[in-house]
C-alpha cells in the first residue's frame, strides 16, 4: 500500500521536480545528457526573467484579474447557491441546469462576440475587460459547487436561528456563512486557479505586454527561431508560487468537520 | 404562556406526500402535550407547523387568541429543541444561549442575568466557555434545553430530544424534563415515537397515525380505554393481544375483536382455555410468555406473569382473561365498542 502511494505521489511530483531542476540548469547544459540530480545551480533563467522580460508585470496582472474575479464571484455565487439549495421556487431545476449548461460552452465559441462587446465598451486591454469575461465561466462553477455544499448543510441550524428570532438573511449571515467557510474557501481557491490558468480570453482580450497575464506571457516567450525553455520553465515555477501560497494559507480553513458538534452526539 | 389551537390543519409536501390530514387539536395553557406515533405518522410535521417552519395548506393555528397561521417562526416566540440539538458549532455555550436574546435586542445586563440563571438551573456554569464539539451528548442536550429556556418563550416544542441519549441518561433526562415542566408551568408540545416516553411525560397524549390523530387523552385513559385497535396496540408494552376469532366459551355476543393486555392474561390450572408455551422471555421481576392459543385466531398470545410463575417452554398451560379487562373493537372499523 505504501509502495503504491509512493509511486503515485512520485508520478505526480516528478514533472514538477524536473521543471524545478531544469529551471536552475544553464541553457547550454539543458540539452546535454540531463541528470536527475542538479550538478550546478544557475540563476541565469531567473535573472533573464526579471531583468530583461520584466516578468513581475504579468504576475501582477494575473493576481489582479484572478483576485478580483474571485472577490466578485464568491459573495454573489454564495447568495445564488443558498437560494438554489434552500428556497422553494418554480423552475429551480431548470435554472440549475442552465447554470451548468453555461459553464459547458466551449470558450472559443464566445470569444468573438465577447471581443466585439468589450471593444464597444472600450474595455479591451483593461483589467475589467478580463474580469467580466472570467465571471462567465467562474460564476457557474462556483454556484454549482456551493449549491452542493449548502444542500448538505444541516437545515436545523438555520431553523434554530429562525426560531431564535433571526430573519432568514441574518441566519445566513451569522450561522450559515461562518460555518460554510471551508466550502467558500475551497470554491475560492478553485475559482482563483481557473482564472490564474486561463489562457484563451487573456490572449484574445489583451493587446500588449503591459496587460498580459502569466500564461499569455509565458506562451509568448517563444521567438521566431527558438524556444527559451529555461526561461519558460523558470516562469512556470514563478507562476506556481502564488498558488502554493494560497493553498497553504487557506488549507487551515479547508478542514472538514468544522460543523462537528452541531448535531448528533 | 400560551394555549395552542390547531383547526383542521392539513399539509401536503411538494412531492405529493400527505403528511397531515385535517388535524384539530387544542393544547391548553401550561399543558405537557405529547404527540406520539410510528415514524411517518406526521407528528414531526405537525410540530414544524406549530413552529412556523412549515406553512399549512389549509386550516388555522392560533396562539392564545392570535391567528399565527401565516407568521414566520421569528414572530411566534416559541422555542424548539431539535432531535439533533442544532447547537451553533462556531459559538461557545454562552453565545449559543445568548443568541436568541441578542437577536431580540435584549440589553446585555439582562442577557448575562438570564444566562447565569439558566446555567445554574441546568448545571451548565462550568461549560459556558466551551464549544458544542467539546461537550458530551447529555451536556449538548442540556445546552439545547437551556437555549430554549433562556428566552422564556410562550411554549416549548420538543422534537424527539432524548432519542440521541443512551438509555440511562434518557431516563434521567426524562425526570429532569418533568421537574422542569412542573417548575416553569410552560406549555410543551413534545414529539416522540416512544410510547413509554409519552406515557411517563404527558399530561395528555395525542396518538397519531398516517397524518391523523387517533385519540387524545390523559395517558392512563388512553391506556385503559384505547379508542381503536391501532391505539390499543401502539400504547402499552408488550402490545395488546387482539383476537379476531376468540376460543369457544369466551362470551362474545357482539362478534367483536377481543383485546386483552398481556398483563391481564392469567395462567393457572383452573383457567378455561388451552395453550402451548412457545417461548419465555425473562425480564427480571416478570417474564413475557409467548403462547399458542388453541382454537383462536390469531393463535399467538402474549402474557406477562411474575417471574416465579413463568411456565417452561414446550409445555401446555391453561389460560384465562380477567373478565373486566377485556376490550371490544368493531371488526370492520376497529373502533372501540364497549363503553
Amino acid at each position: 500500500m505504501i509502495a503504491v502511494r509512493a509511486v503515485i505521489v512520485g508520478a505526480l511530483l516528478f514533472p514538477l521536480y524536473w521543471m524545478l531542476v531544469a529551471s536552475f540548469t544553464t541553457e547550454a547544459r539543458l540539452f546535454e545528457a540531463p541528470s536527475l540530480v542538479p550538478t550546478a545551480i544557475s540563476l541565469e533563467h531567473y535573472r533573464a526573467l526579471f531583468d530583461t522580460r520584466d516578468f513581475l508585470v504579468p504576475v501582477r496582472n494575473s493576481l489582479v484579474v484572478a483576485g478580483f474575479t474571485t472577490i466578485f464571484v464568491i459573495p454573489i455565487a454564495a447568495l445564488c447557491a443558498y437560494a438554489l439549495a434552500r428556497m422553494p421556487f418554480r423552475g429551480k431545476r431548470l435554472l440549475l441546469a442552465l447554470v451548468l449548461a453555461v459553464s459547458m460552452f466551449p470558450q472559443i465559441s464566445i470569444v468573438a462576440p465577447l471581443y466585439l462587446g468589450l471593444r464597444t465598451l472600450g474595455l479591451l486591454n483593461t483589467y475589467p475587460g478580463l474580469v467580466l469575461p472570467y465571471l462567465t465561466f467562474s460564476m457557474p462553477l462556483a454556484i454549482w459547487l456551493l449549491t452542493g455544499f449548502f444542500r448538505h448543510f444541516p437545515r436545523e441550524l438555520e431553523e434554530a436561528a429562525m426560531l431564535d428570532g433571526a430573519s432568514r438573511f441574518r441566519a445566513l449571515r451569522e450561522i450559515v456563512l461562518p460555518l460554510a467557510a471551508p466550502g467558500l474557501a475551497s470554491t475560492a481557491i478553485l475559482t482563483f486557479l481557473y482564472c490564474w490558468n486561463e489562457f484563451l480570453f487573456a490572449l484574445s482580450f489583451t493587446l500588449g505586454p503591459e496587460r498580459y497575464t502569466v500564461p499569455v506571457a509565458i506562451a509568448l516567450f517563444r521567438g521566431r527561431y527558438q524556444v527559451p525553455w529555461g526561461e519558460v520553465l523558470a516562469g512556470a515555477i514563478v507562476a506556481t508560487i502564488p498558488v502554493v501560497i494560497l493553498v497553504l494559507v487557506f488549507q487551515r480553513h479547508i478542514v472538514a468537520g468544522l460543523t462537528a458538534g452541531a448535531t448528533k452526539g | 404562556m400560551a394555549a395552542i389551537a390547531l383547526e383542521q390543519i392539513a399539509k401536503t409536501y411538494p412531492n405529493g406526500h400527505i403528511a397531515v390530514k385535517g388535524v384539530t387539536l387544542e393544547v391548553r395553557d401550561g399543558e405537557f402535550m405529547v404527540l406520539v406515533g410510528p415514524s411517518g405518522c406526521g407528528k414531526s410535521t405537525l410540530l414544524r407547523l406549530i413552529a412556523g417552519l412549515e406553512t399549512p395548506e389549509s386550516g388555522r393555528i392560533r396562539l392564545n387568541d392570535d391567528d399565527v397561521t401565516l407568521l414566520g417562526p421569528q414572530q411566534r416566540d416559541l422555542a424548539m429543541v431539535f432531535q439533533s440539538y442544532a447547537l451553533y458549532p462556531h459559538m461557545t455555550v454562552r453565545d449559543n444561549l445568548a443568541y436568541g436574546l441578542r437577536v431580540r435586542r435584549t440589553d446585555s445586563g439582562a442577557i448575562a442575568a438570564r444566562i447565569s440563571a439558566v446555567a445554574e438551573a441546568l448545571e451548565l456554569e462550568t461549560l459556558l466557555d466551551r464549544r458544542p464539539s467539546q461537550l458530551s451528548g447529555g451536556q449538548r442536550q442540556r445546552v439545547a434545553l437551556g437555549r430554549a429556556m433562556v428566552r422564556e418563550p410562550k411554549a416549548f416544542l420538543f422534537d424527539e430530544p432524548l432519542s440521541n441519549l443512551d438509555p440511562s441518561l434518557r431516563a434521567q433526562a426524562r425526570a429532569e424534563l418533568l421537574r422542569l415542566h412542573r417548575r416553569l408551568q410552560t406549555t410543551i408540545v413534545y414529539v416522540t415515537h416512544d410510547q413509554e416516553e409519552a406515557m411517563t411525560l404527558a399530561d395528555r397524549v395525542a396518538v397519531m397515525r398516517a397524518g391523523s390523530i387517533e385519540q387524545v387523552g390523559p395517558p392512563l385513559e388512553v391506556y385503559s380505554r384505547p379508542a381503536n385497535t391501532f391505539v390499543a396496540r401502539f400504547i402499552g408494552s408488550p402490545p395488546m393481544n387482539l383476537l379476531t376469532v376468540p376460543p369457544d366459551g369466551l362470551s362474545d355476543p357482539r362478534d367483536a375483536i377481543i383485546g386483552v393486555r398481556p398483563h391481564d392474561v392469567r395462567l393457572g390450572k383452573g383457567e378455561p382455555f388451552r395453550a402451548s408455551v412457545d417461548l419465555v422471555e425473562p425480564r427480571g421481576h416478570d417474564a413475557v410468555v409467548h403462547l399458542s392459543l388453541y382454537d383462536a385466531k390469531p393463535s399467538a398470545l402474549l402474557a406477562v406473569v411474575s417471574a416465579p410463575k413463568a411456565p417452561l417452554p414446550d409445555t401446555e398451560v391453561r389460560v384465562g382473561f380477567r373478565p373486566d379487562s377485556m376490550h371490544f373493537f368493531d371488526p370492520a372499523s376497529g373502533a372501540r365498542v364497549n363503553p
